[in-house]
């Protein structure tokens, strides 16, 4: 049978075409956008980013941001990852109630966050009641960014860990028991079983997981614009509000060139910081 | 031939899907609108103010630059869906200088016993000798406070003819008392706080926005406002519609939009007051806001995109837009007696407001085109680098005054309201 040959294409070529259609092709539209004005090649798209009065702070707090972000929610999903693999009952249980975040969008996360931390919310009503402030204390206000920032964090890690998490939960279970067991045997401490044996078997999820944390950290949008409007500028948001408010796609779009830019360099970084030999992944 | 069957039902199923939804395209009428985009509003507008007219209706609000991609690009193409087009007078200029929308001179004169305010028909015109589009509702900005904050009012001051420097001077004895910054303003990413700066602080103090931008009245103007803004809740840059603070309490006193006070009013009458924008130097600058409707260039349904415009002018209707979605009658029209307190209360204000012996009415932008999202650019970021940032105010005005001119240049757009008439673009001193 010759045609069986060109099966595998035939069922691939669905989802080349979309890829094609919805981002090869927005990609380059954009990245056009970016580098062209009516009458022709330009830079100035960029040099106006450059020059605007939001775009250091915006690179500053994304970087700042996602710096803060990965690392803490890598950290936190391993050990819950780790804590899951030794409950024996009731493990399910704990599973979904860790992975609810997941199911809520990002500004709906950043308005529950808010309602805790507005001059009339939770946090200070809270207070309030058990006398540790006598008036509503101000959070989030310009005059004060490292809370915001503080907050900013707070809402993102308790919003996206869970899909590091899920991530780190099934890399997990693709290792075999059998190597820990051995370690076990010829007398290793849990401690060195996690750092001989379940930490570089790990690697793939890891990587996995550290790149789609990081490219979603460097988009940071909707939570930030809820918890501190435009007082913790970021760079998707200045994207948005130079397409949406300023109504030039040309600097939203150089906008959009620069975080694809650093989104691929840090993908690539982490390529190669974490590359696995083929063996060890078994 | 089993398998014929099949595939000849599942194609006939799919050509009655196709066919049902050509049916509905055809036969309802798409209304998109720069206005009412907050999900209630959208609402509103579709289950109350658009309830009794004879015809289907599809509504859809969209955000300024994709109402104007979206009419530009289906007139080009020759495709035209949209049916009727609502924005506000300045979402006009870049469709009217493509010349995507149709005169609507025959529609004016079928309406001649709606009697419309003569200024807003003129504007309409845009500067053309047909009409454009037809007057759909209008709004303004003004101010409300809590009555709690009435007690603090300076001596001698009265609300209907505050000037900013009582204000100051209220909002000061509002901090004293209670320690804390009761004075709000929207300064959020959605807020209208440029349009306070454009419409009502250098038209107040120098009786122009873009001529006399950088000008020594200005400068002071600007200082002035800096050292009000001590007594300002500094949330002020989180918020969008002034009327959750208000409701909340954080803030006693705000200016916004009418349409975004509108349920503090609604919601607790008696607790609330609203009053007229405060006095500068050179009078009261205020903004109108006036919203019109336009038919685009080879509108699948001209007749039943008339009829609506003719539906949406009705007295009758005028009052439901009020009583629903907080814009005002753009015809002579009198408010019934069962108005809502609330409304009744921003009506008062908003005459008062404009029939003042001091009244300084200014435009929205006009003539800007799609750079109208950076003009307001230049009175964001000269608010921000002055007030919150502590930047130097003259250096602040004349880096700013680069780019408003810059603006101006390019898109060579002449002087509008309050500012003196240019022969060509309008010029920044």
């Amino acid at each position: 049978m010759r045609s069986e040959r060109y099966i595998p294409y035939v069922l691939v070529l669905p989802s080349v075409v979309f890829l094609l259609f919805l981002f090869a092709w927005p990609l380059l539209e954009a990245l056009l956008l970016s580098v062209r004005n009516s009458s022709g090649w330009t830079l100035e798209h960029f040099q106006r980013m450059a020059a605007d009065l939001y775009f250091k702070d915006a690179l500053k707090y994304t970087l700042l941001l996602t710096l803060t972000i990965v690392p803490l929610q890598v950290g936190l999903a391993l050990g819950m990852a780790l804590l899951l693999g030794s409950i024996a009952k009731g493990r399910d249980l704990f599973l979904y109630v860790w992975t609810i975040p997941l199911g809520i969008s990002d500004l709906a996360a950043g308005i529950v966050w808010l309602a805790i931390f507005t001059e009339r919310g939770y946090l200070n009503s809270f207070l309030q009641a058990v006398g540790v402030i006598q008036q509503p204390q101000l959070w989030l206000s310009y005059e004060t960014p490292w809370m915001i920032f503080l907050a900013v964090v707070a809402a993102e890690v308790w919003r996206a860990t869970a899909i590091v998490f899920v991530i780190l939960v099934a890399g997990l279970q693709l290792i075999p028991k059998e190597y820990g067991e051995a370690a076990e045997v010829f007398g290793a401490t849990p401690w060195q079983r996690f750092w001989k044996v379940t930490l570089p078997l790990l690697r793939p999820s890891l990587q996995v997981a550290l790149i789609l944390r990081t490219i979603l950290a460097l988009e940071v949008f909707a939570v930030v614009v809820a918890l501190g409007g435009r007082n913790l500028p970021v760079l998707a948001g200045e994207a948005y509000y130079w397409y949406n408010a300023y109504q030039n796609p040309g600097v939203a779009a150089a906008y959009a060139v620069l975080i694809l830019g650093i989104s691929v360099a840090a993908t690539l970084l982490y390529l190669r910081l974490m590359r696995t030999k083929q063996e060890a992944v078994g | 031939m089993r398998k014929g069957k099949w595939i000849w039902l599942g194609l006939s199923g799919a050509l009655l899907v196709l066919s049902a939804v050509w049916a509905q395209q055809a036969a309802s009428l798409l209304f998109v609108s720069t206005q009412f985009t907050p999900i209630e509003e959208a609402q509103r507008m579709r289950q109350v103010i658009l309830r009794d007219f004879q015809g289907r209706v599809e509504f859809i609000p969209e955000d300024n630059a994709p109402f104007t991609n979206r009419i530009l690009s289906e007139v080009r193409a020759g495709r035209v869906n949209v049916g009727l087009a609502g924005g506000l007078h300045g979402d006009f200029p870049p469709l009217v200088a493509a010349g995507a929308l149709d005169t609507l001179d025959d529609v004016m004169n079928q309406l001649q016993n709606r009697r419309f305010s003569p200024t807003f028909v003129s504007l309409g015109k845009m500067g053309t000798p047909n009409q454009i589009y037809i007057p759909w509702m209008q709004a303004t900005y003004i101010m409300v406070a809590n009555r709690q904050a009435l007690q603090y009012l300076p001596a001698g001051a009265n609300l209907n003819t505050l000037t900013y420097s009582q204000l100051k001077e209220w909002a000061a004895n509002v901090q004293r008392a209670t320690g804390r910054r009761m004075l709000g303003f929207p300064a959020g990413p959605r807020g209208l706080m440029h349009r306070f700066t454009q419409g009502y602080l250098y038209p107040s103090y120098t009786k122009s926005a873009v001529t006399k931008f950088r000008s020594a009245e200005a400068e002071s103007m600007w200082l002035e406002f800096k050292s009000l803004w001590q007594h300002v809740n500094p949330q002020s840059t989180t918020y969008d519609f002034m009327q959750e603070p208000l409701l909340s309490g954080e803030v006693w006193i705000a200016w916004d939009h009418i349409a975004r006070l509108r349920d503090a009013l609604n919601q607790r009458p008696n607790d609330f007051v609203a009053f007229p924008a405060p006095i500068g130097p050179y009078g009261r600058g205020f903004m109108p806001v006036l919203a019109g409707l336009a038919i685009p260039k080879g509108s699948p349904n001209r007749s039943t995109a008339v009829a609506l415009i003719e539906y949406l002018t009705r007295p009758e209707v005028q009052v439901t837009t009020l009583v629903q979605n907080g814009f005002f009658p753009v015809i002579q029209v009198r408010l019934p007696d069962n108005l809502p307190q609330g409304i009744r209360m921003g009506a008062d204000a908003i005459a008062r407001q404009a029939q003042s012996n001091v009244a300084l009415p200014s435009l929205l932008p006009v003539g800007l085109g799609a750079r109208g999202g950076e003009y307001n650019k230049v009175f964001q970021d000269t608010f921000a680098r002055i007030v919150l940032r502590n930047e130097d105010v003259r250096r602040v005005l004349d880096s700013e005054a680069a780019n408003l001119r810059r603006i101006m240049n390019e898109t060579r757009a002449p002087c509008w309201s309050p500012d003196p008439a240019s022969s060509g673009a309008c010029p920044v001193d």
